[in-house]
């Protein structure tokens, strides 16, 4: 056996000679003081979430979108001059941030939400560029090349639909500029309409895949529930009844920001992304801030009745009687953590009854959660991690589709959605993407690893199924 | 060479361990727990189904030790010749981070305050006289009263569920009036009593004796610690036992420290690091820090540190401390030595009610630290002095759920037939209709009972194995045999339609090969003499003064408790007094 010693630095001393390191020539404390403000921007608008793969260098990039006609891949923003943003001026930056529109001329996809960065601040802008220069790493690799074949690679397309789509970035900071009941509620309109891009996700999209609305200010299909994104349907921030946000107080929004949970549900898909990136860094004020402005979102359908609990459900299933479809399967499998009555015990299991996801009439996020399962990483403020199993090996399409119909039918939306008809059919199950034959542990094994790189500190390669299952893929729809 | 080096070194990531690296990173120092086994995390491979696959899990043995690289040997007597512990059975250390604290059940008590200073109290009461020849009857050094804040501590931190008695002296509840004075309620109310617990209960009180519900670290609500962790409730599956809990209800350093340590950037967990010995320095009077083998690369590894904290399964304290030379070896024949005196077990049977066809027990329901218990026959509680012996037994129902492969080794019991229509008739009206009463005892330490190193058997890295010298001795059979007469009137009371007691025999010697208990005692106990303890009452080795030994291996005899509760609250004691005392001035915090 051979003999070494091992010594150790601590993980922040290091990072601080690195910053150091890194920044002779300027004014330290000024600079540090703009690296901080930089590295706020960063969280707060979620940078991270797509230029940061699980277990790769921070903003190497990388992460893959899947699209019908190829794959294309978040690119690396770190400040590397041959791979990164190293050359870029401040303004070449900006115009990229906020416009769509590279250094070289080209186009972004609009996987970048530059429709919304458009309203950021020239001083957020300027901290962030600071930031991204003086305070993140160069990483010297090359995001994979995007496989979108030609012609549908050519980006020239992009300079229309930016110019018929995405606001100027003049227009954009008039908009923020506007009239707020309180400087609260500014703060908070700041944040989620612009560097927080909810609307990227949550705002429905038009016929070139434009978002409706990019502000509250222009109608109430802002923020009033997106397309499904991953297999999952974006719900309403607005104060829409049943599918929105109606029932959540304002601690209940900024309890959800800050951990991805509170006492009516928890976060999945690309929304525990976006907190565990973004939100959970935000400070108590702007959380507060963004959860005032989102209760001030008037509902986009303003006719739903508030949500009243049924017991009938639970009342049957408390007497023994599992006879109505799905029921047994729901008391088999689902009941020990989510209860005979729905209620849960959050915020460690939610609870589906009065659960917005559960009354959407699009069930699409409940199957998929049944499905393929859910993984809640700890957070800062809430450092316990929770997993919802995947249950596509362990019931079957019909028994899926009994159990949802059971779920929707017992808390959910009483109205079957139409294409239901009398419930759900196991041609609707369908299995979960890229799960294809994979053997039970073979995904267990996935699932586990892809859990794992979430648990902070938890150290097993996740990137590898990142890759396979395209689990981490973008909180945004892309345009093709 | 070294130019850095970490602060503390904390060995073994299960609940001692966890508790250490927790307290000292929030002193501010950089911690790193070396851990031989897996990482573990109960979200990610302790999840629901994953986790409760029997077969995989207690019957293959998935959380606990991997005895074909280090294992100890086993003798009854001196004049034997110890062979290899090879397949476990008796006795089950766990492996991984959270270690036994992983796939313990969760019944968690405080100490019996007789107990720690049983020299004490059974001379004073019965006179010196009374204590059997060999012996080695020792107080703990430290009292109720000062360990009592820790408990406390210790149970908001696992979140556990139970029913007091007094608080602040003051009756505030129908729990264990033999439990010592609380300063706070539980932080969750009891679990439920199952079935069997709850008619073991009404009968347990009409023959006279005081039943109360045992205290349990399986949370009866969902519950956030004061670390910021969250538990679900338990459903009563009776995976606990073996298991990581897929509820995440059932306590453990996974769920209930370890979430927030990892945050820390101060922190730093290293597993399948297998710590060889703590080096000191030349005087042998200080640590230097540890070498550890990396079982990934098969190389050692020599780390520095100031602190270094010995928090492994009991016997593997002992077992690092022998090899690292840490204190005097003891030495059974000219009494001399401390490291490996006082190696101690608990003295555990079962007896089985089987009740009328009309009720059901259904023996799979169960929670690891649910159940109904009395301690009428408990340390002090009763008289000895016309029974002769020194100790006593909690006496209880704790259904802690049987899982089917297990229920099918264990059999029928009784004179049931061994195969055929009536061996699956008895195994049925077990299962569904039977319940079982344990008497979990206490266990003394004697002059030739102990550890040491083994002279032939060595372990995959080259080091002796560790050598247990253990049998059952007269004092503790006799002290079993009575408190399973007093189990009988319960049986009887119960209604039961035939029952069997199950009591040590005269001359019975200790047998490996059947499960008793993981609560295994001693071999490095705190004291306030040199002479007779390896540490002192803050669990600091008198001999090498940044060295401090947290477990069960400072329980100077084995009580008749669950030893988690008592574990951990020394844990938090050791720690409090390490940062409020040792980390201003490193030194003997005690003066031999």
């Amino acid at each position: 056996m051979k003999h070494c010693t091992f010594s150790f630095t601590t993980a922040l001393g290091a990072a601080a000679l690195l910053v150091l390191g890194h920044m002779p020539q300027a004014r330290a404390d000024a600079s540090a003081d703009l690296v901080a403000k930089g590295r706020y921007v960063a969280e707060a608008s979620d940078c991270s979430a797509c230029h940061t793969i699980k277990g790769g260098k921070p903003y190497g990039g990388g992460m893959e979108f899947k699209l019908p006609i190829g794959s294309i891949y978040s690119s690396n923003i770190s400040p590397d001059p041959a791979h990164g943003i190293g050359t870029y001026s401040e303004a070449e930056f900006a115009r990229a941030v906020r416009e769509g529109v590279r250094k070289d001329g080209a186009s972004l996809y609009p996987a970048m939400p530059f429709p919304s960065y458009a309203r950021m601040s020239d001083s957020d802008i300027h901290a962030l560029y600071i930031y991204f220069m003086k305070g993140v790493q160069p990483v010297a690799q090359a995001a994979p090349a995007n496989g979108i074949p030609w012609p549908m690679s050519m980006r020239w397309p992009m300079i229309f639909w930016r110019a018929v789509f995405a606001p100027s970035v003049a227009s954009a900071q008039k908009d923020v500029n506007r009239t707020f009941p309180t400087p609260a509620i500014a703060r908070g309109a700041y944040l989620v309409e612009g560097p927080g891009h909810c609307g990227a996700c949550h705002s429905p999209r038009g016929i070139a895949l434009q978002e409706k609305a990019l502000s509250a200010s222009s109608g109430t299909a802002f923020l009033s529930g997106g397309a499904p994104i991953d297999g999952f349907v974006p719900t309403s921030l607005r104060q829409d009844q049943r599918t929105g946000l109606a029932s959540w107080s304002e601690d209940d929004i900024v309890a959800f920001l800050s951990t991805g949970r509170n006492l009516k549900g928890e976060s999945f898909g690309g929304m525990t992304d976006a907190v565990y990136h973004g939100t959970q860094h935000l400070t108590v004020e702007d959380l507060h801030a963004m959860a005032q402005y989102l209760r001030s979102l008037q509902p986009n359908s303003p006719n739903v009745a508030a949500w009243q609990y049924d017991p009938a459900a639970a009342t049957a299933l408390q007497h023994g009687d599992a006879s109505a479809r799905g029921a047994k399967v729901y008391v088999d499998h689902c009941a020990a953590c989510h209860r005979t009555d729905g209620h849960g015990y959050a915020p460690a299991f939610p609870p589906l009854a009065g659960n917005p996801v559960v009354m959407s009439d699009q069930p699409d996020s409940l199957v998929h959660v049944v499905q393929s399962g859910a993984a809640l990483p700890g957070m800062t403020k809430a450092p316990s991690a929770f997993v919802m199993p995947s249950y596509s090996q362990m019931l079957s399409a019909q028994q899926i589709a009994d159990v949802v119909t059971f779920i929707r039918g017992a808390w959910g939306e009483q109205r079957l959605p139409r294409r239901c008809g009398n419930g759900h059919q196991p041609a609707e199950i369908r299995s979960p993407a890229g799960a294809g034959r994979k053997t039970r542990s073979a995904e267990l094994n996935q699932r586990q690893r892809k859990v794992s790189g979430m648990v902070a500190g938890h150290r097993k390669a996740a990137t590898d199924a990142q890759k396979e299952t395209g689990a981490g893929s973008s909180p945004a729809p892309v345009l093709i | 060479m070294t130019t850095k080096k970490t602060d503390a070194i904390v060995i073994g990531a299960g609940w001692a361990g966890s508790i250490l690296a927790k307290e000292l990173t929030e002193a501010g120092l950089s911690v790193t727990i070396l851990e031989r086994g897996e990482d573990r995390a109960t979200a990610v491979e302790g999840d629901y189904p994953t986790s409760i696959d029997e077969l995989r899990g207690a019957i293959r043995h998935r959380l606990f030790q991997n005895l074909s690289q280090s294992t100890v040997t086993i003798r009854n007597t001196t004049d034997q010749v110890a062979v290899p512990y090879r397949r476990l059975a008796a006795f089950l250390p766990g492996e991984g981070v959270g270690g036994a604290g992983l796939h313990w059940s969760g019944v968690h008590f405080r100490v019996a305050p007789d107990d720690l200073a049983l020299r004490t109290n059974v001379i004073a009461k019965y006179g010196k006289n009374f204590i059997p020849e060999g012996m080695n009857l020792q107080d703990y050094d430290v009292t109720y009263e000062e360990l009592e804040p820790f408990f406390d501590k210790a149970e908001k931190v696992f979140g556990t569920s139970g029913e007091p008695y007094t608080i602040k002296g003051k009756v505030a509840g129908t729990g264990n009036p033999f439990a010592p004075d609380r300063s706070d309620a539980f932080p969750l109310p009891a679990m439920k009593d199952v079935y069997s617990a709850s008619i073991f209960k009404k009968a347990a009180a009409n023959v006279g004796y005081h039943p109360y519900s045992l205290p349990a670290a399986n949370a009866s609500a969902q519950y956030t610690n004061p670390y910021g962790v969250q538990m679900g409730p338990c459903n009563f599956c009776g995976y606990c036992s073996g298991y990581d809990c897929y509820m995440y209800s059932k306590a453990s350093p996974n769920v209930n420290i370890l979430p927030a340590l990892r945050q820390d950037p101060k922190f730093t967990l290293i597993t399948k690091a297998h710590v060889l010995k703590v080096d000191l320095d030349s005087d042998g009077k200080k640590a230097t820090g540890v070498t550890y083998l990396d079982l990934r690369t098969n190389q050692e590894v020599q780390l520095k540190a100031d602190l270094v904290i010995i928090s492994a399964f009991q016997f593997h304290n002992v077992h690092l401390m022998l090899l690292s030379g840490i204190g005097e070896p003891y030495d059974p024949v000219k009494n001399t030595g401390t490291i490996g005196r006082n190696f101690v077990y608990q003295t555990i049977t079962t007896s089985r009610a089987w009740l009328p066809s009309k009720q059901y027990t259904n023996l799979f329901v169960g929670a690891g630290g649910a159940g109904v218990a009395i301690d009428d026959f408990n340390s002090m509680n009763f008289d000895h002095g016309p029974l002769g012996f020194v100790g006593g037994s909690p006496v209880w129902v704790n259904q802690a759920g049987v899982k089917p492969i297990a229920a099918a080794i264990g059999g029928p019991g009784g004179k049931a037939p061994t195969w055929g229509e009536g061996y699956k008739d008895a195994m049925v009206e077990t299962y569904r209709h039977s319940l079982t009463i344990d008497a979990h005892g206490s266990n003394m330490a004697y002059r030739d009972i102990y550890l040491d190193l083994d002279p032939t058997y060595k372990n995959a890295y080259g080091q002796p194995l560790l050598r247990m010298t253990f049998t059952w001795k007269d004092n503790d059979i006799r002290m079993n045999q009575y408190v399973v007469s007093k189990i009988e009137p319960i049986m009887k009371e119960l209604g039961a339609t035939r029952y069997a007691l199950g009591t040590l025999h005269a001359n019975d010697v200790f047998d490996t090969r059947r499960y008793q208990t993981t609560h295994l005692g001693g071999g490095a106990v705190m004291g306030a003499d040199p002479k007779t303890s390896a540490i002192n009452r803050y669990l600091q080795s008198w001999d090498v003064s940044n060295v401090f030994v947290i477990g069960a291996s400072a329980f100077p005899q084995g009580m008749g408790y669950n030893p988690t509760g008592m574990v951990a609250a020394l844990a938090y004691w050791a720690a409090y007094h390490i940062r409020t005392t040792y980390l201003k001035n490193p030194g003997p915090m005690v003066q031999a």
